[in-house]
């Protein structure tokens, strides 16, 4: 059975890129369109790994680690957090947060697949 | 000076270089022992300063130099070695002539010295011999802190550092705690592998970079010496210090890491090849079996004793029973299996013979004749496989000339094949030969009463027919074959070897004979139920679904007895009634859905307990004809539980099976 990737962004070309780019590859994608719709869909849905971008509005990418890592059904799912700067603190607060690592804004779509595979395998 | 002073220091001297030696021979094979080389230190360090203080300056001189030498050892940059051994040794002999200041013309004190120095300082020469070492970097590993909750996956890892070329991984469990502490989101393992050498640091970033992993790389030739000495150590380094490090088996890895494993092979080269095999009884191979099984049963009770005693030391000791038995198991069922190639050679002879006398030139090709099974199986599928192999000469095969009117090649071609795929040896027998008539075996069948004139049956049903007892085909009944007598009495030798056996053909092109065979006869799987106060047995591999016996079906009905399972209806049996039991019926039933080569059927049980491992026990001749029993087990409370008898039990439930009319009379 395919895995399936949930890709949380408030933009929708992010999530197109990601979500065309993983069907492509053999994956099933759902897709948030902010911290708070991610979080709903991440705890009603299987899902074997989130990619979420930090900046969204109602709730950012952090605050919905800490509350999905706070949530039964949100244990164990690997995160991989999208973000504009490098800067270490951020990444710091996301390993905090529980994210699993982070990718940075722009990546290729190899890129984003070589991550996929290296978080859930093919 | 006084000439008892010096006395004293001799006597002191001479106990210092026998513990010295003592130590250093320990050393030797204990090299990790840093008790031992404390020792070592402290003895060269009392022989240098008293040696100082009385005078004796040639051997404070040595001594020191020796220390110097050694104390790279203590403080961990440099790793015991045979050749250190053998040096410091060498230096040991050289203090008698120290004390007495003897001249040494051929400078063997500053030879000996040298090469200490040479040893421990990691030059080039000093090492011992390189091919002893797994060439490359050591790279090991660990996740930190809550990893497996943040989704980290080690297995990836693992797979992404084969990728670049990780060979002999290790997992070092010996960090895992007892169950009762062990916290889920953890990962209590570690890891270490040979990289090939010059892998670059950026690949491996690379490869951790979604792990919160601690990772350390090595040079394997580096003096850090615990690590080397664990993984390239020689066989003897028993030191307690080395955890317990067990293979991957689903990774790239070597049973053991390289060297550990080289030194005993060689051995065992050396010690001739008359040790390469050894020639064992059979009668002795089934005793083993036997009291492998009874040690099987016997571990089952004790598990279920640990279970109830709560006791986790205990606990923890019947799980590592239960390994070792299982182990064990496997091995010996190992030992009894024979390769195929035992029983071909007789077939051969048989397809010549008939080759010749039928005028129907085949050639025999056999496939996987090195595939092995257990040995009471091969001796008892020979003559099942003889019939099989006559009927594809006898009927499938045509004739040379009748073949002269196809586009076939003139030789025809009857292959013999067997693989292990899964738990289960795969046999065929496949010929090229004018293949089976639906149409043909429907009328025969028909004619003997074997079905219906109206039944509706699939190609491959109509097939299965041929197994059926009285059933014939054959035109003219040839001396060889086609008197009917054959095909069930193969499917019944296949089923009392809890095997199953499959027909394919196509008409003009050939027929195909599946059988599926288990490994072992001896041990199996079983799912436990309760009928009544009794508990039974069925083989595990058999059962595909349990369900709950609905409610409107709990009594019993002369025409209602089916489920309708996703669509399709399963007939089920009431083993309540099949065993005449007469206790009370329990509140809730359940149904097993087990499958053979005939279908599906549920057989309604009063309750299920649970899987355990089987060990078969054949009945006596006395209940030989017991038809819903195949055999007996002892169950891990030591009382007795009967296995029964799934493919008899589905055939009397098919509704077009002759034992099903047998029954009913």
């Amino acid at each position: 059975m395919s895995k399936t990737i949930l890709t949380v962004d408030d933009s929708p070309s992010i999530r197109n890129v990601v979500r065309m780019t993983l069907q492509e590859a053999g994956y099933t994608v759902i897709e948030g369109f902010d911290g708070q719709d991610g979080l709903e869909k991440a705890t009603t849905n299987h899902v074997d790994a989130i990619i979420v971008d930090q900046n969204m509005p109602r709730l950012n990418g952090i605050g919905m680690i800490k509350a999905l890592r706070e949530h039964p059904n949100g244990q164990g799912v690997p995160i991989v957090v999208l973000s504009t700067e490098s800067e270490d603190n951020l990444k710091q607060q996301a390993r905090d947060a529980g994210a699993l690592g982070w990718m940075v804004k722009p990546f290729t779509q190899d890129k984003l697949l070589a991550v996929i595979r290296k978080v859930v395998g093919a | 000076m006084n000439e008892d002073l010096a006395a004293i220091f001799q006597e002191e001297l001479s106990e210092l270089v026998e513990s010295l030696e003592r130590a250093l021979l320990d050393l030797k094979s204990q090299p990790q022992d840093m008790g031992l080389i404390n020792q070592v230190f402290r003895d060269l360090h009392t022989i240098k300063g008293s040696g100082a203080m009385f005078g004796y300056t040639t051997l404070a001189g040595f001594i020191h130099d020796f220390e110097t030498a050694f104390d790279k050892v203590r403080n961990g940059t440099q790793s015991i070695t045979p050749e250190l051994i053998r040096l410091c040794l060498a230096a040991r002999d050289l203090i008698p002539s120290l004390l007495e200041d003897e001249p040494d013309p051929q400078d063997q004190r500053g030879q000996i010295l040298r090469a200490l120095r040479a040893e421990t300082s990691g030059a080039p020469g000093a090492q011992p011999a390189p091919s002893a070492k797994p060439e490359g970097a050591l790279l090991s590993f660990h996740l930190k802190g809550k990893a497996l909750a943040l989704g980290a996956r080690p297995d990836l890892v693992l797979e992404e550092l084969k990728t670049l070329g990780a060979t002999e991984i290790e997992a070092d469990i010996s960090a895992l705690p007892p169950l009762a502490d062990m916290d889920p989101d953890m990962c209590y393992m570690s890891w270490k592998m040979v990289m090939p050498a010059g892998v670059a640091e950026q690949d491996l970033d690379d490869v951790f970079v979604f792990v919160d992993a601690d990772w350390r790389l090595h040079s394997a030739t580096a003096p850090t010496a615990p690590t080397q000495s664990e993984i390239a150590g020689p066989p003897d380094t028993a030191s307690e210090a080395r955890p317990s490090a067990i293979p991957l088996p689903d990774t790239d890895t070597k049973s053991e890491s390289g060297t550990r494993n080289s030194t005993p092979k060689k051995d065992a080269a050396n010690s001739g090849d008359g040790m390469a095999t050894v020639r064992v009884p059979a009668a002795r191979l089934d005793t083993l079996m036997d009291t492998v099984g009874e040690l099987v049963t016997v571990e089952a009770r004790l598990a279920d004793m640990a279970r109830s005693s709560g006791d986790p030391a205990l606990v923890s000791t019947a799980e590592l029973i239960a390994q070792l038995a299982t182990q064990l198991r496997d091995a010996t069922i190992v030992m009894r299996m024979v390769p195929l190639r035992s029983i071909i050679g007789r077939f051969r002879r048989l397809i010549l013979s008939l080759s010749e006398s039928l005028g129907k030139p085949v050639d025999f090709v056999v496939v996987g004749e090195e595939t092995e099974l257990d040995k009471t199986m091969i001796e008892k599928l020979a003559d099942p496989l003889v019939h099989i192999l006559r009927n594809s000469i006898d009927h499938g095969m045509e004739t040379a000339q009748e073949r002269g009117k196809t586009s076939k090649p003139a030789t025809g071609r009857i292959e013999l094949s067997a693989i292990h795929a899964g738990g289960e040896v795969l046999i065929r027998v496949r010929d090229d030969g004018r293949g089976m008539s639906p149409e043909r075996i429907r009328a025969k069948a028909v004619e003997r009463g074997l079905i219906a004139p109206d039944a509706q049956l699939t190609d491959s049903q109509i097939f299965s027919l041929i197994f059926e007892p009285g059933f014939s085909t054959a035109d003219v009944v040839t001396e060889l074959s086609g008197r009917g007598v054959g095909m069930d009495v193969v499917r019944r030798t296949i089923e009392t070897l809890r095997g199953t056996i499959d027909v394919d053909s196509r008409l003009g092109t050939g027929t195909t004979v599946t059988m599926r065979l288990p490994l072992t006869l001896a041990i199996i799987d079983g799912l436990m139920i309760k009928v009544g106060e009794e508990t039974y047995t069925l083989p595990l591999s058999s059962v595909k679904e349990i369900i709950e016996l609905p409610k409107e079906k709990a009594i019993a009905s002369e025409t209602d007895d089916f489920l309708d399972i996703r669509g399709k209806f399963v007939p089920f049996l009431r083993l309540r009634n099949l065993l005449d039991c007469t206790a009370p019926d329990p509140d809730s039933q359940n149904v097993v859905i087990v499958e053979s080569g005939d279908g599906c059927v549920g057989l309604v049980v009063d309750r299920i307990i649970g899987t355990s491992q089987t060990v078969i026990k054949q009945m006596s001749k006395l209940h030989s004809r017991a038809r819903l029993i195949s055999g007996a087990t002892i169950l891990s409370d030591g009382s007795v539980a009967l296995i029964i008898d799934v493919s008899h039990l589905v055939s009397a439930a098919n509704p077009h099976s002759k034992l099903t009319r047998e029954l009913a009379a």
